[in-house]
């Protein structure tokens, strides 16, 4: 496995508040890591760093082993963001995930409405193309939102709890295409669904002003423990449960 | 003889302010109804009016006022809403007011007559100058040339501005650009409009459109075409009915509103009777 990027001795937050400090890791290429950790432990911060989208007080992120270009990085933010009763087709926003290769007056050329119409094929988006957002289901947004981030091919693939206002019946759908797409490219995620992303992801970060990297998908309470991580393991369906304790 | 030319030159006057009026309609008023700005430009509109009375007060054109007043308040809305320190919509019913209150102060305390107040009220288009119209036909020109070259990078950031700084770092930039010329656009529009009534010229063409297509730039050009039916109608019959302007053209663009639900509502119920037939 090669190096895709390194985090290297990362400080960063707002305002006087630290969020990340000193975080330290290497990202490999074609992993599948879920991050974890409790709710203002800083992991939207650390896809924001990574994202370029915030400067870190200190250290850098080195783009360089893996020669990753910002364009080659995909983001789906947490879903609900952009107002679904704005006035835009879906085919126009997976189009949006287009816009990193070009300058403020750029077009859509025939090739990028081609990519479009591939990825919304693929994520079963087309017989919505023309249709406003307001007329689609959670998951079909969703899809809407996955396709956006990865229309410009990235190569590093960044998701904001991309599970959070889905039915859990379009879950697993969507986590499948998720695995397919980790085929090309790298993939982080942030979920507070330990349980269920476990049965997906190849690793494990829990960030809590730290970041931890734990190398498999199986992780346990103890684990956490040890890691410093606060947070309760929930399973679900055929995962045998973990019984929680209350701890520092 | 001469009656015909006034009668022509004001024909021609009143269709070039229709014109320039709908596509700063089209273009502002999707822009506002889409971002859901249309409380922001209603404060915008009554603040500009103090910049009115000032402008009478020091004896200059009080359009430059009114253009100053609104500019000013369209981009310090925009500063104080992105540093989200305060409640906006209280801060708009204050700087609605507060424009209004300026505005007749400084008009009261101006020496000699007084001058149409009414006239900036409900708008008309007697008192429209080739000033006016000049600075609307650039206004226009202006957003249409910043809209054709920007589309696609206005269009996102108007849509989700948080996804749109991963590929621009001019948000920001574009966002004051944006509502600073959508401030003059409406400013400009209120010789003919009318402080109360612009309002309706920024939104009612745009929902109608939006019953219709839900695509943006369909609705830019839609919505331009509906607002110079609806001007040019509420013209020609404020004309021969002796009827106020600025009123009749709201009036005009309501009904043609409500006539375009009953369509979309009947559609919509033919939709469901060819579903129901097709499952059956």
């Amino acid at each position: 496995m090669s190096i895709l990027f390194t985090i290297d001795s990362v400080t960063a937050g707002y305002e006087e508040k630290i969020v990340l400090r000193d975080v330290t890791m290497a990202v490999e290429e074609n992993d599948f890591i879920g991050i974890i950790g409790p709710n203002g432990g800083g992991k939207t911060t650390l896809l924001k760093v990574i994202l370029g989208l915030l400067q870190p007080l200190s250290g850098r992120v080195d783009y360089s082993p893996g020669n990753l270009k910002m364009n080659q990085i995909g983001y789906m933010p947490q879903v609900a963001q952009g107002d679904t009763l704005f006035p835009v087709t879906v085919e126009d926003v997976v189009l949006s995930g287009m816009m990193h290769n070009k300058g403020a007056m750029g077009r859509m050329s025939r090739s990028e409405k081609k990519r479009a119409a591939e990825v919304m094929d693929e994520l079963g988006l087309t017989p919505m193309a023309h249709q406003a957002l307001n007329e689609l289901s959670g998951g079909q947004l969703q899809r809407v939102y996955l396709a956006r981030a990865v229309s410009g091919s990235p190569r590093l693939l960044l998701l904001d709890e991309p599970a959070t206002f889905v039915d859990s019946s379009f879950e697993a759908d969507f986590y499948e295409k998720l695995r397919m797409l980790n085929g090309r490219m790298t993939i982080m995620m942030v979920s507070h669904d330990v349980g269920t992303i476990s049965a997906w992801v190849k690793s494990f970060v829990c960030v809590s002003e730290k970041v931890f990297y734990h190398p498999h998908s199986k992780i346990t309470q103890e684990d956490l423990r040890m890691y410093g991580c606060p947070i309760q393991l929930v399973t679900h369906g055929d995962v045998p449960h973990v019984v929680l304790h209350k701890h520092e | 003889m001469m009656e015909n030319l006034f009668e022509y030159s004001f024909v021609v006057r009143s269709l070039l302010g229709a014109l320039f009026a709908s596509i700063t309609a089209g273009l502002a008023g999707t822009y506002i109804v889409s971002k859901r700005l249309v409380f922001l430009s209603g404060g915008v509109t009554h603040a500009s009016f103090g910049g009115i009375g000032l402008g009478y007060y020091l004896g200059m054109n009080p359009v430059v006022g009114a253009a100053v007043f609104g500019l000013g308040s369209a981009l310090g809305m925009e500063y104080m809403s992105a540093r989200g320190k305060m409640r906006e919509d209280s801060a708009i019913g204050i700087l609605w007011a507060l424009g209004m209150a300026v505005g007749i102060i400084f008009i009261y305390l101006t020496p000699g007559y007084a001058p149409n107040l009414m006239s900036y009220l409900f708008g008309s288009i007697l008192t429209v100058t080739d000033g006016d119209l000049i600075a609307l036909g650039i206004i226009s020109v202006v957003l249409i040339i910043y809209t054709a070259l920007f589309y696609r990078t206005l269009l996102y950031i108007s849509f989700d501005e948080n996804y749109a700084r991963t590929f621009t770092r001019h948000v920001d930039l574009f966002r004051y650009i944006s509502v600073g010329l959508t401030g003059l656009a409406i400013v400009l529009n209120i010789r003919m409009a009318g402080v109360i009534m612009i309002i309706a010229l920024l939104t009612i063409p745009a929902n109608i459109v939006m019953l219709f297509t839900r695509r943006y730039l369909r609705i830019i050009v839609l919505s331009t075409v509906v607002s110079f039916v609806g001007i040019s109608a509420g013209f020609a019959i404020s004309w021969f009915t002796n009827l106020p302007t600025g009123a009749t053209i709201v009036a005009v663009l309501v009904l043609f509103w409500l006539v375009a639900r009953a369509i979309r509502s009947l559609q919509k119920s033919s939709n469901i009777d060819k579903l129901k037939k097709t499952t059956i």
